[in-house]
């Protein structure tokens, strides 16, 4: 797969004419809702008349579509913001385009980011790398699948409860979920505003580290922005390592199973101690986020109101059914079902029994991860509990789809910096992603560790 | 365990200002159900004095200075993005 520096000192205009045609000759497997194809050869012809300079001047890359980014609509791969043309870029593309970067498209997302196969968007699932009847996994399934497609060398995500991790495992590339608050979120559309993080996905550990570089940092425009503090690390050497027992149970797949064992023995093999440490918590976390996440999102959708922006239902005659319209035909069931959810757990006679509860268990949650971190370096453990499901196989089940983020969702409630990495496959050739974690603002460190056991 | 009805499902929805499908109306009783049924397991957990946590940064009361930042946007371009607009307002429906 293609490394970042391969498309450095090269004429960016061909970088940019060769990723879209690798985009268009990978049309079937939905990866993007839209190319940015004028404004990316436009750039790459400032680029190669030396106008635009920096670590990344001519690369390609794809960003989510729930990312402010100018060339084609930011929809969220939804019907309400199906031809929404932003007036402002995020600051995490602002960032990579002042490098020299050039955006090539919008990737697939489950719409609002609410899912975990992608198969939410309004528009169409995406399909996964390695096998066209599987998922892509989600909700950043479409920038996993350019990354893994080689169309370009990485792409930006989010991830609020797996989004970047569950798809880097299913499509065998590395995914980062940065500490939250390390990456602005300025211009990226919010689904739950104490989970919500940027990260990125690329074919390998040093690239990884390379956007995070470019990407973190303190940004005025987001008050939840930590101050500066990424830098790239050397790996610490004799780290301790604790394996999540909580995580490796007879409900996860042998494969994923043997996977992440392998990968423990590397570890082992590099001179860490690797031990196994209890999480009681953990079970208790994909509980915690149902009511925690949906209460933030059906605040944060209610902006969605076909008034000042964005689709407009047609034929109504009171404002009440102009925003119960618009919002009918502007989301799916699952944003619906999410929203709801907030609202039920917020309503008055049930904010202490269901969201008071989770807020104390979360803090329940934190505290266990915070005892592991005085002793362990980092965490280790499978990110997802199968490789890639076929398509259509959760779609019914709404608790199915969500137990796929059951072994994500912990970190994401802590804030705490956890990455995919790929573990190998399984027999049948799936891609496996094996998680690491580490305590808050150890984004680099645990970037090293990945790095060292890459080329083990 | 939670029983939500096609008649609570509706209060919600219109909570939430949102027309359902017959489809939704049909099926979210059943998954709203399921989903309160799996939240409700934090039951079992005790909680007495335990303080919730709203947000994971520490960082508190982050100020800016309160001046306008430009951030090169016109009225004007803010004003196409409606669906329906006049040369300086944007237009609903009758609200009263």
């Amino acid at each position: 797969m293609s490394v970042i520096f391969d498309f450095l000192g090269k004429s960016a205009r061909q970088n940019v004419l060769d990723a879209l045609e690798k985009a268009k000759s990978n049309e079937q497997y939905h990866a993007l809702l839209n190319l940015t194809e004028k404004r990316a050869l436009e750039r790459a012809d400032s680029v190669d008349r030396g106008e635009i300079t920096g670590q990344l001047a001519g690369v390609p890359f794809v960003v989510k579509d729930n990312f402010l980014a100018f060339g084609a609509p930011t929809t969220a791969a939804s019907k309400i913001l199906e031809n929404f043309e932003s007036p402002l870029q995020a600051t995490a593309v602002e960032k990579l385009e002042s490098e020299g970067a050039i955006c090539i498209g919008k990737a697939n997302l489950d719409a609002f980011a609410h899912g975990g196969s992608t198969e939410n968007s309004a528009f169409g699932p995406t399909k996964n790398a390695f096998d066209m009847e599987r998922v892509a996994g989600g909700s950043s399934g479409g920038s996993a699948v350019v990354t893994a497609l080689d169309i370009v060398p990485f792409a930006l995500g989010s991830d609020t409860g797996g989004s970047i991790r569950q798809p880097a495992s299913f499509n065998g590339v590395v995914g980062v979920k940065p500490t939250y608050g390390a990456v602005s979120r300025f211009g990226v559309v919010a689904m739950a505003s104490s989970t919500d993080v940027i990260g990125a996905f690329t074919t390998n550990v040093a690239d990884a580290e390379l956007i995070m570089e470019i990407i973190t940092g303190h940004d005025e425009r987001d008050g939840t922005t930590l101050p500066d503090f990424f830098k790239k690390a050397d790996v610490k050497t004799n780290q301790k390592i604790g394996l999540i027992k909580d995580f490796m149970t007879s409900d996860v797949d042998p494969e994923v199973l043997a996977r992440t064992n392998e990968y423990v023995e590397k570890l082992r093999a590099a001179g860490h101690t690797v031990e196994e440490v209890e999480l009681p918590m953990a079970k208790y976390a994909l509980a915690i986020y149902y009511i925690v996440v949906p209460a933030e999102l059906s605040s944060n959708l209610a902006r969605y109101d076909g008034i000042r922006y964005g689709y407009r239902a047609e034929g109504v005659k009171t404002l009440a059914e102009l925003y119960g319209k618009t919002r009918d035909l502007g989301f799916v069931t699952e944003n619906k079902r999410r929203i709801m959810i907030g609202s039920y757990v917020l309503s008055s006679g049930f904010f202490d029994a269901f969201y008071l509860k989770a807020q104390k268990a979360r803090t329940l949650l934190i505290n266990e991860f915070d005892k592991l971190f005085e002793k362990y370096d980092a965490l280790i453990g499978p990110v997802v509990p199968t490789p890639a499901f076929k398509l259509g196989e959760n779609t019914a089940d709404p608790i199915r789809m969500y137990l796929t983020d059951i072994m994500t969702v912990p970190t994401s409630l802590a804030g705490l910096p956890a990455l995919s990495v790929p573990a190998g496959t399984t027999d049948a050739g799936l891609p496996i992603g094996v998680q690491l974690m580490g305590p808050r603002r150890s984004d680099a460190a645990l970037l090293a560790l990945a790095r060292q056991m890459e080329t083990k | 365990m939670t029983k939500i009805s096609s008649d609570d499902v509706q209060h919600l929805a219109q909570l939430s200002s949102l027309q359902l499908s017959d489809d939704e109306i049909d099926s979210l009783p059943t998954d709203i159900s399921n989903i309160l049924g799996y939240v409700e397991q934090l039951s079992e957990l005790n909680t007495d004095g335990v303080e919730p946590t709203y947000q994971v940064t520490d960082l508190e009361n982050v100020w800016r200075d309160d001046v306008i930042i430009d951030y090169g946007i016109s009225r004007e371009q803010l004003l196409d993005l409606a669906p329906d607009a006049t040369s300086d307002s944007v237009k609903v429906p009758k609200v009263l």
